[in-house]
């Protein structure tokens, strides 16, 4: 690195100092680029096997997808598309991006869509796109009440894996689609990247109904999220739901795990739910004496007044089916999926890549990891000015997949992070040149997941696919015109 | 020339009358006064659908509103007339439509809700010949599939209210993502990606399989309009498909309707009482600056002319303001001409149209001009105050400004009305001496709760 780069970084990483706690170390953002970034695994998903030597392979697919980085001084760069791997991978490594989203695949190359435009032969216009999903746990603040913001625990996290154990099932048993990647989205949710062809070439219209198939809360941000499972049953896909999920979950760990019952203000919060003033008073009554007498302590609270809850309004007396209903929506109210909808509904609506650092999700990295950096191991320019800049290295969570049918083993709080990943990446002593360089560190096992689970089958019915539509088009004979 | 009746083969096996599907041109020859005039009809209807739905119309109200414009409008006489009148006039718009991108996306919407209200009003039996001659590549669920999810069948059967699903019930295996409302609505049983839809849903499959030919159809068309159809026939359909779709279909209001009269004391208060927010800015401007460039002096004037202001009054009223500014000798000279010549007094004689909310919205006022629509020309801003000096409540601003973004001028000014005058109006505006009369006659239904300005009868 010339004199003037390394002054430029001196000057970043006295910036960074300020807002220390927010900020990913960009010198080690370089070095997970430089040596850790599973390029040929984003190219070869994102090909969707269209780099093959088939005859039917749309050689210009992957250059159609759009690309947008940010960068470490807020600068926002959109459709930046590439040809081939290198020039992904070499944008990548040059941009250092603090953050890369991933948008549609366009009728023409991004890039160029200002000259396509002037020519006004092709209109630029989205062709495919994953269908995806953004659940984030910020939209659960009004039903947890051990963390609320950006933060999460062990307490709530379970309220995505619940999520994604309601959409992946309806995704698969429903829907029928069977290309499904769910990652972690940093720190606060989780995405889900639906990828079967079937799914890339769905209309804006198609993606809102699915949407639209996954809603029950009713009434917007500002009316207060509340569910509405009207009708004399519930929809199959409900019932599924509830039944095989949301009851178990609700009742075994949420109750619990966040004392939905604990305080006056906490059942009051229930009590609303139920349009019924004789139930509630009647229950609201128990619930106070039980307060003053501190009944039978080994009992917890929130499963006694719960089943109070459920008995009076499941017992005989109430014949209305409304409040029968209730309990399911009180359930559903706390457990069921909460959906970022806009996200879903638009073919050019970008969503953060895998595998890349959540640029806000902080934490110190180990003095003595850095110290104990072995600078021949590492053999990157920028080597030097870490160990310099080590009192204020920091690092981000890497946005790995989750596998859906183990979610419940998945720790958000054991996420590899960047500045960990580093220092095993040390200690293997590696150099730049052997092939799997991540193979011995923590992301070894997130990227063996992403290819044995994902990808392999992915690329197997993408070639199925590529195959069986170029010969039926061989087949085909013009269809003649008719006015 | 002749019509000549197509040499058609009755339709296959028992003869229940059913849609057409419009496949393919029909082999008619058609007289070029028909032409126009089928055509003329259906888009009556067609912009009836719009209106209805950009009105957010409930589908039994459009059901209705359907049912009737067809009636109004298309019917004929001689059963197989209409037949090929539905045909035809389908043929010539497709035509007209299919020549920009915006045209077509018009035209197809308002074709598919037709075609889906025309559908739901026929007997199950045509339905199901509809269905055949679709030839949806759609599979009935057999019997053993049906039982086991039958459960599952029954219980959308009874979400919905419908009654349970008999064993030898139809239900067509489909994917899901051809009938997008039905999954929206969770209407419908999904599994491993087929939607299970039952025959009283069909509307929506055959909706989405109408609209799909007729997106092709339109493309296809637009293809040999470009390349052969408009140079062939540029003598002969060439102008009349290119004039059709920016056709004003109401009544042209050249002459005064009801042989009223306005005189020019009572002009100040009419103008206040009954005229669209378009000659109100006119009118005031005028007032104001006692000019008004050729673009505003023709849209006011021969607004006023349908009105009901005489030639000699016209000339007295427009010389009162702009001899203020140009003196009486310079009006003589330069301006009299022209208002003569919008009565047809000067030039070729002959009478000059008042302009439609058509006409005036595509219109494009320069710097210093005020004519044009307000609700497309003015900025919000405005427009708001504007609206407000026109004591339009907030409540129907807001309808008024989303009608607005959403580029429905036309809507925006009917609510404008309807605020107004407080009563509902179903007719919608579409000339300005149009909102002027029915203005007059809602307030003329009212004189007797007050004193209101108003026309003279003769
Ligand atoms: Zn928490």
């Amino acid at each position: 690195m010339s004199d003037d780069g390394r002054e430029e970084a001196d000057n970043q990483r006295d910036q960074m100092s300020i807002d220390a706690a927010e900020e990913v170390n960009p010198n080690h953002l370089k070095l997970y680029y430089g040596r850790l970034f599973p390029y040929a695994d984003m190219f070869k998903w994102l090909s969707y096997g269209n780099d093959g030597k088939h005859p039917g392979c749309d050689a210009s697919f992957f250059g159609r997808r759009e690309f947008s980085f940010t960068l470490d001084n807020d600068v926002y760069l959109r459709f930046q598309s590439f040809n081939t791997l290198p020039d992904l991978e070499n944008s990548i490594k040059d941009k250092s991006p603090s953050k890369i989203d991933i948008g549609p695949v366009y009728s023409v190359d991004p890039s160029k869509r200002h000259a396509y435009a002037q020519s006004g032969v092709n209109v630029f216009t989205p062709v495919e796109r994953e269908l995806v999903f953004d659940i984030d746990i910020t939209d659960y603040d009004d039903v947890r009440y051990c963390c609320s913001g950006a933060d999460v625990c062990l307490d709530c996290w379970p309220l995505m894996t619940v999520a994604i154990k309601v959409i992946d099932a309806a995704l698969r048993e429903d829907f029928g689609f069977n290309h499904i990647l769910w990652v972690f989205s940093g720190r606060r949710g989780v995405h889900c990247w639906v990828c079967d062809g079937k799914a890339r070439r769905l209309t804006n219209e198609q993606r809102a109904a699915i949407a639209d198939y996954f809603r029950v809360y009713k009434g917007n941000e500002n009316s207060g999220k509340k569910v509405s499972l009207a009708g004399p049953v519930l929809h199959p896909f409900l019932v599924r739901s509830y039944a095989d999920f949301l009851k178990d979950f609700f009742e075994t760990k949420l109750l619990s795990s966040q004392n939905l019952f604990l305080t006056e203000e906490r059942y009051e919060k229930i009590l609303e739910m139920i349009p019924d003033n004789s139930v509630t008073s009647e229950l609201r009554g128990k619930w106070q004496q039980n307060t003053r007498r501190s009944s039978a302590p080994k009992e917890d609270i929130n499963l006694v007044r719960w089943a109070q809850l459920k008995s009076t309004l499941q017992s005989g007396k109430q014949k209305g089916q409304g409040l029968r209903r209730c309990v399911e929506e009180i359930v559903f109210c706390f457990a069921y999926p909460r959906l970022d909808m806009e996200v879903s509904k638009h073919m050019n609506h970008l969503l953060k890549a895998p595998f890349c650092v959540h640029p806000k999700t902080g934490g110190y990295l180990d003095v003595l990891s850095v110290l104990e950096m072995n600078a021949s191991a590492m053999k990157e320019d920028q080597f030097s000015h870490i160990t310099r800049c080590y009192h204020v290295i920091l690092s981000g969570r890497v946005c790995v997949p989750i596998d859906p049918d183990n979610c419940d083993e998945f720790d958000p709080t054991r996420v590899p992070m960047l500045s960990q990943l580093l220092g095993e990446l040390n200690i293997e002593g590696r150099t730049a040149d052997d092939g799997n360089v991540w193979d011995g560190t923590s992301l070894g096992k997130s990227i063996r997941f992403f290819r044995s689970s994902f990808l392999q089958p992915l690329l197997k019915s993408c070639k199925e696919e590529i195959e069986s539509s170029y010969s039926s088009k061989l087949q085909q004979s013009k269809s003649s015109i008719s006015w | 020339m002749e019509i000549v009746r197509p040499q058609r083969k009755p339709p296959s096996g028992d003869a229940v009358p059913t849609l057409p599907l419009y496949r393919s041109a029909p082999p008619l020859e058609v007289r070029l006064e028909d032409f126009e005039l089928y055509a003329m009809d259906r888009l009556r209807v067609l912009k009836g659908i719009s209106d209805g739905l950009s009105r957010g119309k409930k589908p039994e109200e459009m059901e209705k509103l359907v049912t009737d414009l067809w009636k109004t409008h298309m019917r004929h006489p001689h059963a197989p007339d209409a037949a090929n009148k539905d045909i035809i006039s389908h043929f010539v718009l497709r035509l007209v439509y299919c020549r920009t991108e915006e045209l077509r996306k018009w035209f197809l919407s308002n074709e598919t809700a037709l075609f889906r209200y025309r559908f739901l009003a026929q007997t199950p039996e045509a339905q199901r010949k509809l269905m055949a001659e679709f030839d949806l590549p759609y599979k009935a669920v057999s019997s053993t599939e049906f039982e086991g999810i039958k459960d599952k069948l029954s219980q959308v059967a009874r979400l919905l209210g419908h009654s349970l699903p008999a064993s030898d019930a139809l239900f067509y295996k489909v994917p899901f993502e051809e009938v997008s409302e039905l999954v929206a609505g969770r209407r419908v049983f999904i599994q491993k990606g087929y939607a299970y839809v039952a025959m009283n849903q069909v509307v929506s499959l055959v909706v989405t399989q109408f609209r799909s030919l007729q997106s092709k159809a339109l493309i296809l068309t637009n293809r040999k309009w470009t390349s052969t159809i408009r140079e062939e026939e540029k003598d002969r359909l060439t102008p009349i498909v290119e004039a059709l779709c920016t056709s004003y279909l109401g009544p042209d209001y050249s002459q005064p309707k009801e042989f009223s009269e306005v005189s020019i004391k009572d002009i100040n208060q009419i103008a206040k009482s009954s005229f669209p927010l378009c000659m109100r800015h006119l009118f005031e401007k005028l007032r104001e600056d006692h000019h008004l460039k050729h673009g505003g002096r023709m849209q006011l004037g021969l607004f006023l002319k349908g009105v009901g202001l005489k030639l000699e009054d016209a000339l007295a009223f427009w010389k009162a303001e702009f001899s203020q500014k140009v003196g009486a000798e310079r009006f003589d000279k330069e301006y009299a001409y022209s208002i003569r010549h919008n009565y047809g007094r000067e030039g070729k004689r002959t009478d000059y149209t008042p302009y439609s909310c058509q006409k005036i919205i595509s219109s494009t006022p320069g710097v210093g001009d005020h004519h044009g629509c307000p609700y497309r020309h003015f900025s919000e801003e405005n427009l708001r105050a504007a609206l407000c000096r026109m004591g339009v409540n907030s409540g129907a601003m807001e309808d008024v400004m989303e009608k607005v973004r959403n580029r429905h001028y036309q809507l925006a000014c009917t609510i404008t009305f309807e605020a107004i005058h407080g009563s509902s109006y179903d007719a919608g505006i579409n000339h300005p001496n149009q909102y002027f009369t029915d203005s007059q006659k809602i307030l003329k239904s009212k004189l007797h709760f007050g004193d209101v300005p108003s026309l003279k009868l003769m």
